[in-house]
């Protein structure tokens, strides 16, 4: 069954600061979407409610027709999984244990390494292609193989809909391209579902089937990244005059911003 | 150095069809535990036998059970056994709880000790000697009762839509400056023979230990012991943050509660039986840690080392110096240099402390 998780109504605030108001969204099951939008437009923030990690003070967040908070939590952790922004492991946590920690939401006081923990365990590493870093510490890994460790913690959660919070931040240009490339893998093979906040306009129309445009806790645009990536879009959500082409590699919209300096 | 790389091999682990059991096991951290629990018996079986009467090792654990002359029987069994019970029990209180609350708080610095529970205990203490309270209320009910109001203040002070580890710590190093200077206060005022009673507990001693410190002491842990022992597997996704936890599917709320429950059961019993022991609860888990070489501090081990800490540090106040020096005193002259050791060997293994 594919997942389908929807929000209706939804306010979201911190204390007093109302961040997103009277939000409708629909995720599309089995694709990946990408939300975009400048900093502090509400995308970590409803992001964070997707994943229940937020409270909405209005609306609710539903699976498969479910509010979210009406699901027991170790019963949602095993559908729904979430990889927060820059996630600190302690120190000299191995990889091998990190992973294992994925697999929580299955496991009881009896049962900790069953053979569904140690195949999907072996999986993950295997997928994230890691696994020869399996007895390394997480804190001595490099940049992109430590998002990738993380990566691999979710994926051996094996929940049908992944949410991942800027997974590319702090990456050079060639592992932002690599979870990236990741990510696109466990959607094609695995089926999964999968939402994430990206910053890179050009990233998420390349890699996203589905690209939601925030400004101001709205959705200003969202549907096919060819359909919504726009000058007229850039301009609006992100205050910025831009040319927009074609990727010569991929085919999908490429963002080209101008700036005050240059003029087309 | 060429990095080492391991293939992802399941490692050492069990798994049983029926009942349905299975875990993954960790040589190195069972050793340890066995280890630290052969020389915990050997140095309880050491201050059972030593003394001004000295009694063979055989005679002191055949008067353990129970078999031997009757001068024996009371030397060891009322005498040397309460007292060396009492420092097993409350220096495994002690490591546990340290090892809780700094899982709980991902902080190593976070022990009750630092975060002002224990000092709750000793403003509470200090002032029944002060102001005559002793003869009426005992002594371990206001240690019970200055660590239960201490923690309660913390939680409640640190809540702010939940608590965080963070707050925990700062709120308690907070309330911990208050106690402290409260207790300094009461001292100040004090008869000097109620100051020396107070400077007396707020060192930790175990001259004179009974039954009647250990039996409660036994009871509460019978009952906690297993219980921070089982939340130990909730505390795995913990140590991840809040958020990764949640996602996992961790009741973060409920756990942290849980565990700040245990955390200041043990502390608080384990005050009440022996004072504050400087040094333990904060340094036992590290050690324990180090020891076993996880990335976290392990409960049952953090729990032995403390056992062994406090076991080991009385037998060395009672029998190695010209005069009888009070446990505390020792834990904290013994405790910093192996911890310290333990870090910088670690430091200089490149694998950080």
């Amino acid at each position: 069954m594919t997942p389908r998780l929807q929000a209706g109504g939804l306010q979201l605030a911190y204390d007093q600061r109302v961040v997103v108001d009277d939000l409708d969204v629909q995720v599309p099951p089995g694709r990946i979407t990408a939300i975009v939008g400048a900093n502090a437009c509400g995308k970590s923030t409803l992001l964070r409610a997707l994943a229940r990690l937020l409270a909405p003070r209005k609306g609710a967040v539903e699976l498969d027709g479910r509010a979210l908070h009406s699901i027991p939590t170790r019963e949602l952790a095993r559908r729904l999984g979430i990889l927060p922004q820059g996630p600190t492991a302690p120190e000299g946590l191995t990889v091998l244990d990190l992973v294992t920690r994925g697999r929580s939401p299955h496991q009881t006081w009896w049962r900790q390494w069953s053979k569904a923990d140690e195949s999907a365990v072996h999986g993950a590493l295997a997928a994230t292609g890691i696994a020869d870093l399996a007895g390394r510490a997480v804190d001595e890994l490099s940049g992109g193989q430590r998002q990738r460790a993380w990566i691999a913690m979710a994926v051996a959660q094996g929940t049908p809909v992944l949410l991942l919070d800027e997974p590319t931040t702090y990456l050079d240009l060639a592992h932002q391209i690599d979870v990236l490339d990741l990510i696109h893998d466990l959607n094609r093979d695995e089926g999964r579902t999968i939402v994430m906040v990206l910053h890179d306009l050009n990233q998420a129309c390349r890699y996203a089937d589905h690209v939601i445009a925030m400004k101001g806790g709205r959705i200003v645009a969202e549907g096919d990244p060819a359909d919504v990536i726009t000058a007229e879009t850039v301009a609006e959500v992100f205050d910025l005059r831009c040319q927009v082409t074609t990727d010569p590699v991929s085919g999908t919209p490429l963002v080209i911003p101008m700036g005050r300096h240059h003029t087309s | 150095m060429a990095a080492k790389t391991l293939s992802p091999k399941p490692g050492p682990h069990f798994r049983i069809a029926l009942p349905p059991l299975s875990g993954r096991l960790r040589p190195r951290l069972i050793t340890v535990c066995a280890a630290l629990a052969a020389a915990t018996f050997l140095v309880v079986a050491w201050a059972v036998s030593m003394g001004d009467f000295p009694i063979t090792f055989t005679e002191a654990m055949r008067a353990v059970v129970g078999v031997g002359d009757p001068g024996t029987l009371l030397i060891v069994r009322e005498l040397r056994l309460p007292r060396a019970v009492v420092g097993l029990l409350v220096g495994f209180a002690f490591g546990l709880s340290g090892a809780i609350f700094q899982t709980m708080t991902r902080n190593a610095l976070a022990s009750p000790d630092m975060i002002g529970f224990t000092q709750g205990a000793g403003t509470a203490v200090v002032a029944g000697i002060v102001f005559g309270w002793t003869g009426t209320v005992s002594t371990q009910a206001l240690g019970l009762l200055g660590t239960f109001v201490m923690a309660a203040l913390v939680y409640v002070l640190a809540w702010r839509r939940g608590t965080t580890g963070y707050r925990i710590i700062l709120v308690g190093i907070g309330l911990q400056w208050m106690a402290t200077s409260a207790t300094d206060y009461l001292v100040a005022r004090g008869m000097q023979f109620q100051a020396h009673a107070a400077l007396g507990w707020l060192t930790g001693n175990l001259n004179g230990r009974d039954w009647s410190q250990a039996l409660p002491l036994a009871l509460t842990m019978a009952v906690l012991v297993p219980a921070a022992l089982a939340l130990g597997r909730l505390t795995r996704t913990l140590q991840l943050g809040d958020d990764v936890a949640i996602g996992l599917g961790t009741r973060v709320q409920f756990v942290r509660l849980a565990l700040l429950v245990t955390g200041v059961g043990l502390v608080a019993f384990g005050t009440a039986a022996g004072g504050p022991i400087a040094f333990v609860a904060l340094a036992a888990p590290q050690i324990a840690q180090r020891l076993a070489g996880t990335a976290w501090p392990p409960p049952l081990a953090a729990g032995l080392t403390g056992a062994l800490f406090v076991a080991g540090s009385d037998l060395a106040a009672a029998r190695l110096f010209p005069m009888e020096l009070p446990v505390g005193v020792v834990t904290g002259v013994l405790g910093a240099p192996i911890l310290l050791w333990l870090l910088i060997r670690a430091n200089r293994a490149g694998s950080g402390g």
